[in-house]
This record gives C-alpha cells, sequence and structure tokens, in this order.
C-alpha cells in the first residue's frame, strides 16, 4: 500500500529540511569573514594541488561496471527469494544457470586481471 | 488522497527533468537527474509498483547513475567546453524539430486518451498477491528465456567492458 511509505517521505523531506535549514542557518547567524584560507576547498588539511576537474584512471570505470553488473545480479535474486520455495527444484536450476553465465564473466574478469589495482 | 501526493511528486519530476537539460555544468544536471530518478520511485508507489520503484532507486539511482558519473569524470571537461562550436542554424533547427514534435504529440493528445487492452493482472490482483510475487511469478516460469538470456547480455557487458578499458588482454 502507498500510505506504508509514508514515513519514508517523512524521512526524505526532514532530512532536505535539515540541510537547507543548517545551510540557512549558518549563512544568517554566521559571521562572513573570508580569508584565502577559508576559501580553500578542503582536503583534510592538505593544500589542493591543480583542479579536482581532470580525467581519471580508467581502472575506477572496470570497477564501476563490474559493480553494476552484479547489482542487477542481485536485483533478480530478490524476487526468485520471494517465490523459491512455490518454484522448487526448478527454480533453483535456472537461478543456477544464470549464475553460472555470471560466474564465468567473474572468472574472466579475475583471468584478465580486471580485478588487480595495478 | 492519491492525487494530493501524486502531483508534488509529479510537479518535481518535471522541473528536475527539465533541469537535467537546462543546467550548465554537467555535475548539476546529474544531481537533478538523481532526484528524478528518486521522485519516479515515488511515482511508482503510488501505482503500487513497489517492487518497481525499489529497482528504480537500486538500479538507476544506484547504478546507472555511477556510469553518468564516470563519464563525467573520465572526460575532460573543462576542454570539452572551450573546443565545442555552434551552428549558425543550431537554434533554426532545434525550434524547427521542437515545434514538429509538438504538432505529432499535441495530434494524438487530442484525439482523446488511449487506453490499451487489460491483462488479467489488475490493480487489485496485484495489490492481493504482493507486487514482487507478481512479477517473480511470471519472470521466473513464463519468461525464463528472457531472464537467462538478461545473464549472456550481462556477461557481455563485462566481457565488453575488459575488452575496452585494458591495455593489454
Amino acid at each position: 500500500m502507498p500510505i506504508d511509505y509514508i514515513p519514508i517521505l517523512a524521512f526524505l523531506i526532514f532530512a532536505l529540511m535539515f540541510a537547507v535549514g543548517t545551510i540557512a542557518m549558518s549563512s544568517i547567524v554566521g559571521t562572513k569573514k573570508t580569508t584565502p584560507e577559508k576559501m580553500m576547498p578542503y582536503e583534510c588539511g592538505v593544500d589542493p594541488i591543480g583542479s579536482a576537474r581532470r580525467r581519471f584512471p580508467v581502472k575506477f570505470f572496470i570497477i564501476a561496471v563490474l559493480f553494476i553488473i552484479f547489482d542487477i545480479e542481485a536485483v533478480f535474486l530478490y524476487p526468485w527469494a520471494v517465490i523459491f520455495k512455490d518454484l522448487k527444484v526448478f527454480g533453483f536450476i535456472e537461478m543456477g544457470i544464470f549464475i553460472l553465465i555470471l560466474f564465468v564473466g567473474l572468472i574472466y574478469a579475475w583471468k584478465k586481471g580486471a580485478l588487480e589495482w595495478e | 488522497m492519491t492525487a494530493f501526493f501524486f502531483f508534488p511528486i509529479a510537479i518535481v519530476v518535471l522541473i528536475s527533468a527539465s533541469l537535467v537539460i537546462f543546467f550548465r555544468n554537467p555535475v548539476h544536471s546529474a544531481l537533478s537527474l538523481l532526484l528524478t530518478f528518486f521522485s519516479l520511485a515515488g511515482l511508482y508507489i503510488l501505482l503500487n509498483a513497489q517492487f518497481v520503484a525499489a529497482i528504480q532507486v537500486i538500479v538507476y539511482a544506484g547504478a546507472i547513475m555511477v556510469l553518468f558519473l564516470f563519464v563525467i569524470m573520465l572526460l575532460n571537461l573543462d576542454k570539452v567546453k572551450k573546443e565545442r562550436e555552434r551552428h549558425p542554424l543550431q537554434k533554426a533547427f532545434g525550434i524547427l524539430i521542437a515545434s514538429l514534435l509538438l504538432v505529432v504529440l499535441g495530434s494524438v493528445i487530442a484525439s482523446g486518451i488511449l487506453y490499451g487492452t487489460k491483462g488479467i493482472y489488475t490493480v487489485e490482483k496485484v495489490a492481493a498477491i504482493g507486487n514482487t510475487k507478481a512479477i517473480a511469478g511470471l519472470l521466473f516460469t513464463d519468461w525464463i528465456l528472457p531472464f537467462e538470456i538478461t545473464s549472456i547480455l550481462l556477461l557481455a557487458a563485462i566481457v565488453g567492458a575488459i575488452v575496452l578499458s585494458k591495455k593489454e588482454l
């Protein structure tokens, strides 16, 4: 029922109000004395080197794509788990084939060294 | 009751979806797209499609969004911005195509609301057995072949990503 999701909506609205509220309050109440140090991007105390808008190594991309694929696999597992008892052995075998095909992909990624952080 | 929630969410969807196009900064566009995904999940919940709403958040707002962010990160956008040239007729063609689209869509809307044929899974029936169970019951029995083919599609995505991004195979 959609009515069951009202707590989630309330939570999202509260989170939004809290975020907007704290930023608004700090700009209303706080003093605005800026120094060059204060206007620097916060990098845990280390001086930033160069712009953040630069190209990132492609190895991040492989990890992201692998994440997406196994994320979608997990999405398929969820409805399967809901009716697992009704499907009996048939459901076990069909999901076995599905996971096996994706497992081949995982083995391939592993053998090609896609999971290595070189 | 449904309308009370539908209209605010629909307005958020429309505004955030327009902002995806209108923002100049690609990171702002991506954040706006994220808001669109989340509010669409809200619309799915209003339609009693809780599973689809969960997928919308997990797959679209989670996984697909990562891909968009990676495109932004992998491209050197400051450089792209400088090199971008505008064709002199760009605006004229845009207006022409947009008005043609308006004519097509307008004529469809003016001809009356179109209803498709109703399936056996009515709103009441889906609500009784549960959205996730209704989808699962069909996906793992009648639509088993497309389901298994999905795994091959995902396998192709793994191989494609590795072949494209690895220096030496």
